[in-house]
């Protein structure tokens, strides 16, 4: 027996430990897998909702108008006797892809004023500071607002209200994040070993910026939905007779006193996409920090 | 690498009258392009806004009276002339005349922020309330408060808060008849409102309160604290969560955006009077002047509130001060 460890064994056991703790920590997590199901279960209802619900979301029969949940209408019927579940189901499309363009528009504009900033000389950088900055002066939902004031009421232009009113939290985000790559050692040696800027960018930095990129992407679709929702429900986006989660509730809202479940229901979804997507965002990004 | 990011303060270290006077520049400068910005941002919008003063298209006004709107809302002068008399009314405090209401902008302002600023500072303070106590129960906690607290935090972030109004009337005003429906003055009329707008937002906190309470309660001066006999109440209380609540502090201002986008939803919801309903009919009716005064309001209250949060970090922590 000698007193020195045998750098082989050390080294194996270290290797297996390491192994064994990212095994652990890689376990899908119960929270992540309720969410998984309940996206899975979205995404089915907005690709083929005819598998979900038989009834047609927007066939009118007076007869059976505001019967309570049963098992016959799950969720209820609405004023015109049409199926609140069945009407749900058929609105997580309009809501999910509302949600999803959003994002695509908020992070797009945010990668292309992160990316000038982040990859710009110093004057450049300090002119996007300062245009972001001048954006963060319109808080929450008040670009969205002006926008809508600007380009009128409708489902696209609540959309891109949503995309362009996420997009400045996303640049200044995407900027630090370009920043600190740009500063990393193999960036560095990467330059050094003669690559040109633009395959730097390319290999180098933009897939060390995609990751955490997704994870926030994966936030935002969540947080779009709600605001997205929210203005359908002041009357600023999706139009009543439409199946969307917030023109839903706004349309419900009417008929509160007798016949709670025209808003009850619509909004649930609405908890539910966002919770999942911040569950996966936030798991993305735990694992992304571990790999 | 890491003088290059601290360069600016590196180069020659800001006294603290000199940083005021940067920032308030800054802030002046903010404010300006903000008015710009939202001034030909409006020009966008199609159609005569003389006839919009008069009604909209349908109104059909004579051309008499469509030129003597022009004349006296100075819409026939060179848009660089428009452009530098609102800016200068601006800077005056003169947010011009409502289109639909025909007052005074200011008035309009005047007379819904009040509502607003109450329903907004009660929110505020409720959520931090209910942040705090999430936050120390989930640390003090085992296991299953633990997860029950990050739960909570997740969903409550995540109800967005035209349903949580909803469903807060449908249960406490239409089943329980405990609560107003809409908003009567006085307290009974504020429970709900408030509610609707602080739970959300102590989702947030609390989510960044725990994670800074936690390390805080693993940090050295806590350890010394518990050496000298302090009881683990005690050391939460007193040491650990002030240390906790500064990040929560610096979220103030992103936090009082988030009550305003709120207060637009709730006022609404609640009918309650205030500068979020104002703001919305006003977009809704293309009240042109309402919207641009509500915006740089809001614009000036929310640079002001990043300003005070930001010398409040100077305060709070000396290193921010000599770099």
């Amino acid at each position: 027996m000698t007193l020195t460890a045998d750098p082989a064994t050390v080294e194996q056991s270290t290797a297996e430990r390491t192994h064994r703790v990212s095994r652990r920590r890689m376990r899908l997590r119960p929270a992540e897998l309720v969410s998984g199901i309940v996206l899975l279960f979205l995404l089915v209802a907005a690709v083929a909702p005819q598998l979900l619900t038989f009834y047609d979301p927007l066939a009118i029969q007076p007869s059976d108008a505001f019967r309570a949940p049963s098992l016959l209408h799950w969720f209820g019927t609405d004023e015109s006797g049409r199926d609140v579940y069945t009407r749900v189901i058929y609105g997580a499309r309009s809501s999910l892809l509302i949600g999803v363009f959003a994002t695509i528009i908020g992070l797009g504009l945010a990668l292309i004023l992160g990316a000038i900033a982040g990859l710009g000389s110093r004057p450049v950088d300090f002119a996007v500071n300062r245009l972001l900055e001048v954006l963060f002066a319109f808080p929450g939902l008040l670009l969205a607002l002006l926008f809508i004031t600007i380009f009128g009421v409708g489902v696209v232009t609540s959309t891109i209200a949503v995309g362009l009113a996420t997009a400045p939290g996303y640049a200044r985000i995407i900027r630090t994040q370009i920043i600190s790559t740009r500063r990393s050692g193999y960036v560095e040696a990467a330059t050094i070993l003669g690559r040109s800027r633009r395959a730097v960018f390319g290999r180098n930095i933009l897939p060390n910026v995609a990751w955490p990129l997704l994870a926030l992407a994966t936030l935002g679709i969540g947080q779009a939905i709600v605001w997205a929702s929210a203005l359908s429900f002041l009357g600023l986006g999706a139009v009543p007779p439409a199946a969307e989660w917030g023109a839903m509730l706004s349309a419900g809202r009417t008929y509160m006193t007798n016949a709670w479940w025209l808003t009850f229901f619509p909004g649930i979804f609405v908890v539910l996409s966002a919770a999942a997507a911040t569950v996966l965002g936030h798991s993305i990004q735990r694992r992304n920090r571990e790999l | 690498m890491t003088a290059v990011v601290a360069l600016p303060s590196a180069r020659r270290p800001l006294t603290a009258w000199r940083w005021v006077a940067t920032r308030l520049a800054g802030a002046v400068f903010v404010l300006w392009a903000v008015a710009t910005l939202t001034f030909f941002s409006i020009r966008l919008i199609p159609g005569d806004p003389a006839e919009a003063i008069l009604g909209g298209p349908g109104s059909r006004a004579t051309p008499e009276a469509l030129a003597q709107v022009r004349e006296q809302y100075g819409f026939n002068q060179p848009l660089f002339v428009q452009y530098l008399n609102e800016i200068g009314r601006l800077a005056r405090g003169d947010f011009g005349t409502s289109y639909a209401l025909k007052a005074p902008v200011t008035t309009v302002i005047l007379e819904g922020a009040g509502n607003t600023l109450i329903l907004a500072a009660v929110s505020l303070a409720v959520a931090w309330l209910i942040a705090i106590g999430l936050a120390v129960w989930a640390t003090r906690g085992g296991r299953v408060s633990r997860a029950i607290a990050t739960g909570l935090e997740i969903v409550s972030a995540a109800v967005p808060n035209f349903w949580l109004a909803t469903i807060f009337i449908l249960i406490f005003s239409i089943g329980l008849h405990w609560l107003p429906p809409v908003s009567a003055p006085g307290i009974p009329g504020l429970v709900l409102p408030v509610l609707t707008l602080a739970i959300p937002l102590a989702g947030f906190l609390g989510q960044v309160m725990r994670e800074s309470l936690l390390n805080a309660l693993d940090a050295p001066f806590t350890l010394s604290a518990r050496a000298r006999g302090e009881s683990e109440t005690g050391v939460t209380l007193k040491h650990a969560l002030r240390h906790a609540a500064l990040p929560g502090i610096s979220l103030s201002g992103w936090a009082f955006g988030s009550l305003i986008s709120g207060a637009v939803v709730v006022e609404t919801v609640f009918a309650r009077p205030g500068l979020g309903r104002s703001l919305l009919n006003a977009v809704l009716i293309r009240d042109i002047p309402v919207v641009i005064g509500v915006v740089m309001v809001v614009a000036l209250v929310y640079i002001v509130v990043t300003l005070l949060t930001d010398l409040a970090d100077r305060i709070a922590d000396p290193r921010l001060r000599n770099p």
